[in-house]
């Protein structure tokens, strides 16, 4: 996707195609000649990974379409008729439902890797923001499929989350009815859930696509956040990172199996096993684990509108990143304090996870709100200032340098032993 | 030095094979879950074979079930029907079968056909047509009193399902 | 290398503690009563479970608790299948025919009553949940389908600190694969009715004592089995522990039958997977071998 295309047609037909449809010049171009720094480490896998992670829920998605009904008097029992009677529906099921948490496990990760190598900062802005509405495309897609069940915690979440629209003055009833289609969480609801969340996939599949599309025009970042200088730090995509990719991918495959298999419903609430009921709410409502850290922010502000503007404003905040952090240097490997403040931010977000699924009561408040203070904090005060007062370490000239410096200092090690 | 070079490329280009082969299997066995489950699920193969009471069809009638989302024509034949199929010469026919083919040995008097038309899947209307048999009125198809095609467009007679006789009075279908 | 080690186990405790939310809710809701993690023969990757107390669970649900609970998931035909109670076909024939279902409406548009086929479903003892919950003080008594899977137990390491008790569980569950947090759950609620405390007495009122009940310590559930209740052949103990271990494992089996074929379709994708990614590693050293990263 990076224009310029040193594909060279092989045969007749391959010529003849390339000069109507340019598509094999441009595999060619994108993931076979791709140059790529050669010093990336397995954070940098996580993209393929989420890339399956994708393909992965669209395939099993589809397949259980063609036994789900959505329609409430039928929908619990349309699941338990796939995990009972369809051949091999138990799998598709378990897979779909645990591929959803793996999604989101491994987009963290690579959230996170971003926000260490500073992935984010320029030329890379628009890789970053197409990255967050990526993101929010994933968690509107995740929570709307956990609807579909029909479980107590899918129609006691979907009243919740719903719920936290009618905060905004002046529109927020009319938007909760618009969403409902109904004066409550109903058959409505249900079905454009169902709508919905079967067209936003497609609608990943695009914004990903651009996603892609933008850092190869760029480039990729690298662990020294120094840019590709010339061929000597770069290796071509294919075989190196295709290679690379899989081997992480199914490494990562092992997991997921062993989660899927082993402990299927680890991720998921004893309480979606009960059907849904309209009249008796859950003692204690969750929402699936990838929203816990946001969840702890809504419930951390004492006022409805306050918790939903915090709430929104967590994932808002990231779209302005790229222009909070005022350091030169792009990775933390060169920023001593910038690391320190990044790790407490890691546990900060953890500990907000915690938080989310634990009742909103005592000293679990405070520890939301210390958190929440610190999250907005970490991008709004401590990167913006960072930038102005931190005294990075030398960066290597250029990429290549960096890795014979490393095993330059190995072998030495080495000679010394 | 020079072996090692025979030796190196040979070493790798096996791990390669290997490792793609063993992939493309682990794909292949991957994509099986994914076919078959378009395969008819447990609660619809539990339900392929119905039994049916047919002690109350009187002679001359006709009674229809579903089974497997078709219709059955269970017809209790009068003697005149089985006559007349029986003094066809099957030699003229266009899928020729005897009448004794059709039915079950000492239960001639009963006809179980599955109730759809052979040309595009249509249901015929019975005791209809130039045969005393069935017609499909989609396209003009007539059959005779044993399901046999006679005229229009079907190539087949009407088919026959796996049936059996658990006493003079219930047949078990399927 | 070391910093990526060092990121590697940051990284695996961001991840670890992500989901540390989940045990913990899972925890929640529970109060205080310790349970205690029960050996069961179906635990573990290559868990199966044990016919013979499948088909005296069953016994014992057909007998006690199907005279309040319905079942609405499980058919006869179940109850034959791979890695369920191992009944023949004919014995499902002449199990289902024991029951009177409903069925039509006939020909002349009445509804009516026929011996259950293998195809038909457990039938519920009550018409509608407005009937059950009548017949029941109010409240329906919950379908048990799926009751092992509803409910949880938490069991797990306890150093008597609650987020490191999280913390552990969420790492001890998945790794030990531990997922019998329902029947654990369904074998302390049967098996620990007593008799209500003096000071209870108020707040228990008409219902019974039960400190392992998920809701409160007052549970609706007269105590379900008591000694010699159920008639065992083979010679099993016929004690209320015995029984609520069997009856609870044929409700884990009702809740998750194909477990056998998931544990093991399981146990085979994972040696081939962890194969493939050994090829994998030595393919991706190999091509690397010339490149200095």
């Amino acid at each position: 996707m990076s224009g310029h295309s040193t594909f060279e047609p092989q045969n007749g037909f391959l010529k003849w195609m390339e000069s109507r449809l340019p598509i094999a010049g441009l595999v060619h171009s994108s993931f076979i000649a791709y140059p790529v720094p050669k010093n990336l480490n397995y954070y940098w896998t996580f993209g393929a990974i989420l890339a399956v992670c994708l393909v992965a829920q669209i395939v099993t998605g589809i397949v259980l379409v063609m036994h789900y009904a959505p329609n409430t008097a039928l929908a619990f029992a349309s699941v338990e008729h796939i995990m009972r009677d369809v051949k091999w529906g138990w799998l598709l099921r378990y897979m779909h439902a645990n591929g959803a948490s793996m999604f989101f496990i491994a987009v963290y990760i690579h959230i996170f890797r971003g926000l260490y190598y500073g992935s984010y900062k320029a030329p890379r802005e628009v890789v970053w923001i197409l990255g967050v509405v990526i993101f929010l495309l994933m968690m509107a897609t995740g929570f709307m499929g956990y609807v579909l069940p029909w479980g107590q915690m899918s129609f006691w979440g979907a009243t919740v989350i719903t719920n936290l629209f009618s905060a905004f003055p002046y529109v927020g009833d009319m938007i909760v009815t618009l969403l409902w289609g109904g004066f409550s969480v109903d058959n409505p609801t249900l079905n454009r859930f169902f709508s919905l969340h079967y067209l936003l996939p497609f609608m990943l599949v695009g914004v990903v696509a651009l996603h892609i599309w933008a850092f190869h025009v760029v480039g990729n970042n690298n662990p020294t956040g120094v840019e590709v200088k010339d061929s000597k730090d770069t290796v071509p995509f294919t075989p190196y990172y295709t290679v690379k990719d899989i081997f992480a991918a199914v490494v990562f495959l092992v997991f997921f199996a062993w989660m899927m298999f082993m402990v299927p419903n680890f991720m998921g609430h004893p309480d979606n096993y009960v059907p849904a009921d309209p009249l008796v709410t859950p003692p204690h409502i969750v929402p699936e684990w990838y929203f816990l850290p946001f969840y702890a922010i809504l419930r951390a502000i004492p006022d409805k509108l306050g918790g939903v503007l915090a709430m929104f404003g967590a994932i808002a905040v990231l779209f302005v990143l790229p222009w909070l952090d005022t350091s030169k240097v792009r990775s933390m490997n060169y920023r001593p304090l910038g690391r320190q403040f990044f790790w407490i931010f890691v546990v900060v977000c953890i500990g907000l996870g915690y938080l989310g699924g634990k009742p909103a009561e005592g000293g679990y408040i405070l520890w939301a709100r210390i958190f929440t203070v610190y999250y907005f904090a970490y991008f709004l005060v401590i990167l913006p200032v960072l930038g102005f007062i931190e005294k990075p370490k030398p960066l290597p000239a250029s990429i290549n340098e960096a890795v014979l410096a490393k095993h330059g200092a190995s072998a030495a090690a080495e000679a010394k032993a | 030095m020079a072996t090692s070079e025979r030796e190196e490329p040979t070493r790798r280009d096996f791990l390669y094979i290997a490792t793609g082969a063993f992939g493309a299997v682990g794909a292949a066995a991957l994509a099986w879950p994914f076919i078959d489950q378009m395969n008819p699920d447990a609660s619809a193969v539990a339900l392929s074979s119905i039994e049916v009471d047919i002690s109350s069809i009187e002679e001359g009638q006709s009674l229809t079930v579903k089974w497997r989302g078709k219709p059955v024509f269970i017809r209790h034949r009068t003697q005149n029907e089985i006559d007349e199929a029986k003094a066809v010469n099957v030699a003229d026919l266009r899928d020729p079968q005897t009448d004794e083919e059709r039915v079950k040995p000492g239960m001639e008097q009963w006809l179980i056909m599955i109730g759809i038309c052979t040309h595009l899947g249509c249901v015929p209307e019975g005791q209809k047509g130039d045969y005393d048999g069935w017609f499909c009125p989609c396209h003009g198809s007539h059959y005779d009193s044993a399901g046999r095609i006679r005229k229009g467009p079907a190539p087949l007679n009407l088919q026959l399902p796996p049936y059996e006789f658990v006493s003079d009075t219930l047949i078990k279908i399927g | 290398m070391i910093t990526l080690t060092k990121n590697a186990v940051r990284a695996l405790v961001v991840a670890g503690a992500l989901a540390v939310s989940s045990a913990g809710a899972m925890a929640s809701g529970e109060g205080g009563h310790h349970y205690v993690k029960q050996d069961w023969s179906f635990a573990g990757p290559f868990g199966k479970f044990d016919k013979a107390q499948l088909q005296r669970g069953f016994k014992i649900y057909r007998e006690v608790c199907s005279s309040c609970h319905s079942m609405d998931y499980v058919a006869f035909r179940n109850l034959g299948q791979d890695g369920a109670l191992g009944f023949t076909e004919d014995e499902v024939k002449a199990i289902a025919a024991e029951y009177e279902v409903e069925d039509g409406p006939n020909a002349d548009g009445d509804m009516f009553t026929r011996p259950g086929k293998p195809f038909d479903h457990i039938p519920s003892p009550f018409p509608n949940v407005e009937a059950a919950a009548a017949a029941n003080g109010g409240k329906a008594p919950p379908d048990l389908s799926l009751i092992a899977k509803a409910r949880a137990a938490s069991v797990g390491p306890d150093v008597g600190i609650e987020v490191f008790n999280d913390i552990l569980r969420l790492i001890w569950h998945p790794l030990t694969t531990y997922q019998e947090y329902g029947p654990d759950y369904i074998f302390a609620l049967l098996t620990s009715y007593e008799e209500t405390p003096e000071d209870l007495k108020e707040v228990v009122g008409d219902k019974y004592y039960n400190p392992a009940f998920g809701s409160g310590v007052a549970i609706g559930m007269a105590p379900p089995l008591s000694d010699e209740l159920v008639e065992y052949t083979d010679g099993t103990p016929m004690t209320t522990e015995q029984y609520a271990r069997d009856v609870t494992a044929f409700l884990m089996w009702a809740a998750e039958p194909k477990l056998e074929e998931r544990k093991h379709v399981g146990v085979n994708s994972l040696i081939f997977l962890v194969v493939l990614s050994f090829l994998l590693f030595f393919t991706k050293r190999k091509l690397w071998s010339g490149v200095k990263h």
